[in-house]
């Protein structure tokens, strides 16, 4: 009975076919390491601020007058109102943490090289989304810092010369932060950017199992069936769905299907994940005034600027190359610039070793110079612009772009070492 | 890639184990999601019993208290009003008020705690309306009978025990709160001593 | 252990965050939520002196009362004036304007001053008030220069002023202020009252947070929890991946 009615629904939406497509007979190859972990940490991430979103929907009030109250209603008198309110804003941080270190595997074991470009961009598209989803979530408890981190962030726009000021007026919705953007910003991130988010990981997904994932010897596993490469009785223990063998023109090596073995494994991460996150969320929600900012539990004045405006820490990198830049347009350029500088890398690194590990020694001290400049601007962003931390600012920003410039200028013929044939 | 042989029943405990805790984990993880649909501290605030001074309410008055956002009367009835209690019942629907519209400590022929204090909901059985109150002018509408409530929407009538009389709209006898005395002056609306 | 390396990591961070900071250095404030007499203390203080200008608009009378154990016509009759019921919010009637021209600001919300000053901040705040002829209410205060606040509390700790010493300096004899010392006339001594003030801050502290108790005892059980489904979740991995290596 259960049968039928299966294969009813199978003829008309291929579900078992897709599963297997996709998760029971889909290869990945052996070798992940800990640095794999961050890709379905970051889909539980979403997972947990969309259910947590929703709930804190049900009592939020999107008004400037009722905002800051509906937080504090959340936090003291609905049940359990504090711990979905710690669950979605340690998410948010969780979320850049997960990201970042996702994102740095790319890097290390160049992942954004072909055939998986379009996957690198559908990912810096996420990463532009994301972005632009916390900033707006960070302004609905209206606090303090919501409203002078929303105040100086959106007056960026107005350096763009000739449409500045209008286009600032136009995003605020009035002369000044007030109601008007709250509710707008609101509405885009409850609703709007979540559902591109997902469009946005659904294609993430899609381009990635079309190519295939990457690994960390940066070595495809399905090879031409030409006599080359010969299949292993490990190899042979497993059924990978036909569409990967292209018809008999590929052959499948160093591949495990990706259930039960990443299943099982991924379920290691997520634990070993929630152990930390729980830490966070029960016994330092705050983080160290980090993830939820001391000023910030105050109610947003127009009237009061805070000693210290700075963005929560996951933007400060930016921040800090947009204010180690004197001039306030060249500032925003080059703060964009880094991101499209990311965006780039598939084609400003040229070269054809994908791995850290095989390329050139100059290429590692490369990665790890990018990686200090990054956690160092962070650090930064945080700190007020005095003298010397203007010009440390400056200094990394230079180290941060001249790993691209760097990358783009030994890549083309890198001094790299002999691939594995097969996975390490 | 290990040689020896595949042990199944260590797997299938494993994974069972694995899933039952997975399972448990799951359920604790959706407490909160489901506790926070529970009345939140403001909505039981608002919602909390209401307590009323009855230290200077005359013989046949009615004051209004509200409670959860309805209406609630509390009248001192007079001799008069409990012995025609007993002339309404042949037209009543339900006279011995078997029906689940009063606590325990209701389900008398007054309707009450004590007979003189009469404390009820005044929203009509029937569609909601507030029922109007005939301390002396109910004989217009009942034959016989001096006092009782009238609802002006679609003439329903309730006795001075707010049960519902035959041949009306109204199907069942009016709501009686929970409630209790304090003292002998003052009635806590919403609460009671326990189910009687 | 693991939590005091992850704060103390982030107290660097943040440390490193103070922009304008205050012009002395902050005492630690002896802050336990679980000393209920301390936090009941700090609530009948905050009654008595901070309710006539400040607010806790966001604490109910009926949490306090349930966290701190006091039962709640103990504490209507002893903490609320006003005839409020017992689930109402902490509220003063002084209006917005008459407050705004009397003190030049109005006086802030308190509810969650603690989480956004900081507990050090409050304790070594309000002990160092002193007296200052130049201000308006005849008080200067050495965390918070040129507050507007009136000492309050002076009826406790007694006159404060300003105490120094002569100190030999890079080898100049200076006048350095070594601390606040009052003229006696006080009700409590200074170690009681910094023990009231520590009570005060525990209570401010308490407000910020009220679930904070509870989402430290939920939490051990939760990490208890993850810990041994780590290890299921590890074990069962190991097992499927004998297949593989």
């Amino acid at each position: 009975m259960f049968k039928n009615l299966m294969s009813w629904i199978e003829y008309r939406l291929p579900f078992t076919d897709k599963m297997n497509l996709h998760v029971m007979q889909y290869p990945a190859p052996k070798n992940f390491n800990f640095w794999y972990f961050f890709g379905s940490l970051a889909m539980l991430v979403l997972v947990n601020q969309i259910v947590t979103g929703i709930w804190l929907t049900m009592n939020y009030e999107p008004s400037a007058e009722g905002a800051f109250a509906s937080i504090e209603y959340i936090m003291r008198d609905v049940e359990y109102g504090w711990l979905l309110r710690y669950m979605h804003s340690t998410g948010a941080s969780a979320f850049f943490v997960v990201v970042y270190l996702h994102m740095l595997r790319g890097m290390m074991y160049g992942s954004y090289q072909k055939p998986r470009e379009l996957l690198w961009i559908f990912g810096m598209l996420i990463f532009l989304v994301l972005m632009a989803e916390a900033f707006m979530g960070y302004m609905l408890p209206w606090g303090q810092m919501s409203f002078w981190g929303a105040q100086v962030i959106i007056s960026i726009f107005g350096v763009i010369p000739f449409i500045g000021d209008d286009l600032t007026l136009w995003i605020r919705g009035d002369y000044v932060i007030s109601g008007a953007t709250l509710n707008r910003f609101f509405a885009l991130h409850v609703i709007a950017l979540p559902l591109v988010l997902v469009i946005l990981v659904f294609l993430h997904i899609m381009a990635l199992h079309e190519v295939g994932s990457n690994n960390p010897d940066g070595i495809e596993i399905k090879r031409d069936n030409d006599g080359t490469v010969e299949q292993t009785d490990a190899d042979k223990k497993f059924t990978f769905h036909q569409y990967f063998t292209r018809g008999g023109k590929k052959i499948i090596v160093d591949a495990i299907p990706f259930h039960p073995y990443y299943t099982v494994k991924d379920l290691v991460g997520v634990a070993g994940f929630l152990l930390v996150f729980a830490f966070v969320i029960f016994f330092v929600p705050e983080g160290g005034g980090f993830f939820l900012e001391p000023p910030n539990f105050e109610i947003a004045n127009p009237m009061k600027t805070p000693d210290h405006i700075a963005p929560v820490w996951y933007f400060t990198p930016f921040y800090a190359i947009l204010r180690a830049i004197p001039d306030p347009l060249l500032g925003a350029i080059a703060m964009f610039a880094a991101i499209i500088a990311l965006a780039l890398l598939p084609w400003i690194d040229r070269g054809k070793v994908r791995s850290v590990r095989y390329r050139c020694e100059l290429h590692r001290w490369n990665l790890v110079m990018f990686c200090i400049s990054f956690v160092v601007l962070g650090v930064l962003g945080v700190l007020p612009a005095t003298p010397t931390y203007a010009l440390l600012s400056q200094i990394f920003s230079f180290t941060y772009f001249a790993f691209f410039g760097l990358l783009w200028l030994y890549s083309k013929n890198e001094k790299t070492k002999p691939l594995p044939v097969r996975l390490t | 890639m290990s040689n020896a042989p595949v042990d199944h029943g260590r797997r299938r405990f494993l994974t069972i184990a694995t899933s039952v805790v997975g399972g448990v984990g799951a359920i604790g993880a959706a407490v909160p999601f489901i506790a926070s649909w529970n009345p939140s501290e403001r909505a039981k605030q608002a919602g909390a019993a209401v307590s009323a001074d009855i230290s200077k309410l005359e013989d046949g008055q009615l004051i209004r208290v509200e409670w959860r956002g309805r209406p609630v009367w509390i009248v001192k009835r007079t001799e008069e009003m409990l012995a025609q209690l007993a002339d309404t019942e042949n037209r009543l629907r339900d006279p011995g008020s078997e029906e689940p519209q009063q606590p325990g400590y209701a389900q008398n022929r007054h309707r009450s705690i004590k007979p003189e204090i009469f404390v009820a909901v005044g929203i009509c059985t029937h569609l909601g309306c507030s029922p109007t109150y005939l301390p002396s002018d109910f004989a217009a509408q009942v034959e016989g009978i001096r006092s009782g409530f009238f609802c002006p929407c679609h003439g329903s009538r309730f006795d001075m025990a707010g049960r519902v009389f035959q041949n009306v709209p109204a199907p069942s006898n009016l709501v009686i709160p929970p409630y209790m005395f304090i003292d002998d002056n003052t009635v806590l609306i919403g609460e009671d001593e326990g189910a009687v | 252990m693991m939590k005091k390396l992850l704060s103390a990591v982030a107290l660097l961070a943040s440390s490193l965050a103070m922009a304008a900071g205050p012009s002395i250095p902050l005492d630690k404030a002896p802050i336990d939520l679980h000393d209920k007499a301390s936090l009941q203390n700090g609530a009948k203080l905050f009654q008595n002196y901070c309710l006539g200008c400040h607010q806790m608009q966001y604490q109910r009378y009926s949490r306090t009362f349930r966290d701190l154990g006091i039962p709640e016509d103990i504490g209507m009759e002893n903490l609320m004036f006003t005839g409020e019921k017992v689930g109402d919010h902490i509220t003063n009637s002084m209006p917005a304007d008459y407050a705004a021209n009397s003190f030049g600001v109005l006086p802030p919300d308190l509810t969650n001053v603690a989480r956004v000053r900081g507990a050090d901040w409050l304790y070594t705040y309000l002990r160092t008030f002193y007296v200052d002829d130049s201000r308006p209410f005849g008080v200067n205060n050495k965390v918070f220069p040129l507050v507007g606040m009136p000492h309050v509390l002076q009826e406790l700790q007694g006159v404060p002023y300003q105490a120094y010493e002569t100190r030999l300096v890079d080898g100049e004899s200076k006048e350095v202020y070594v601390g606040i010392r009052t003229d006696g006339s006080g009700e409590l001594s200074p170690e009681e009252y910094d023990r009231a003030v520590a009570d005060l801050v525990n209570y401010m502290v308490y407000t910020g947070e009220p679930s904070k108790l509870e989402s430290h005892s939920l939490g051990i059980k939760v990490l208890i929890f993850l810990l041994i489904f780590f290890v299921l979740a590890y074990l069962l991995k190991k097992e499927y991946w004998k297949d593989v290596h």
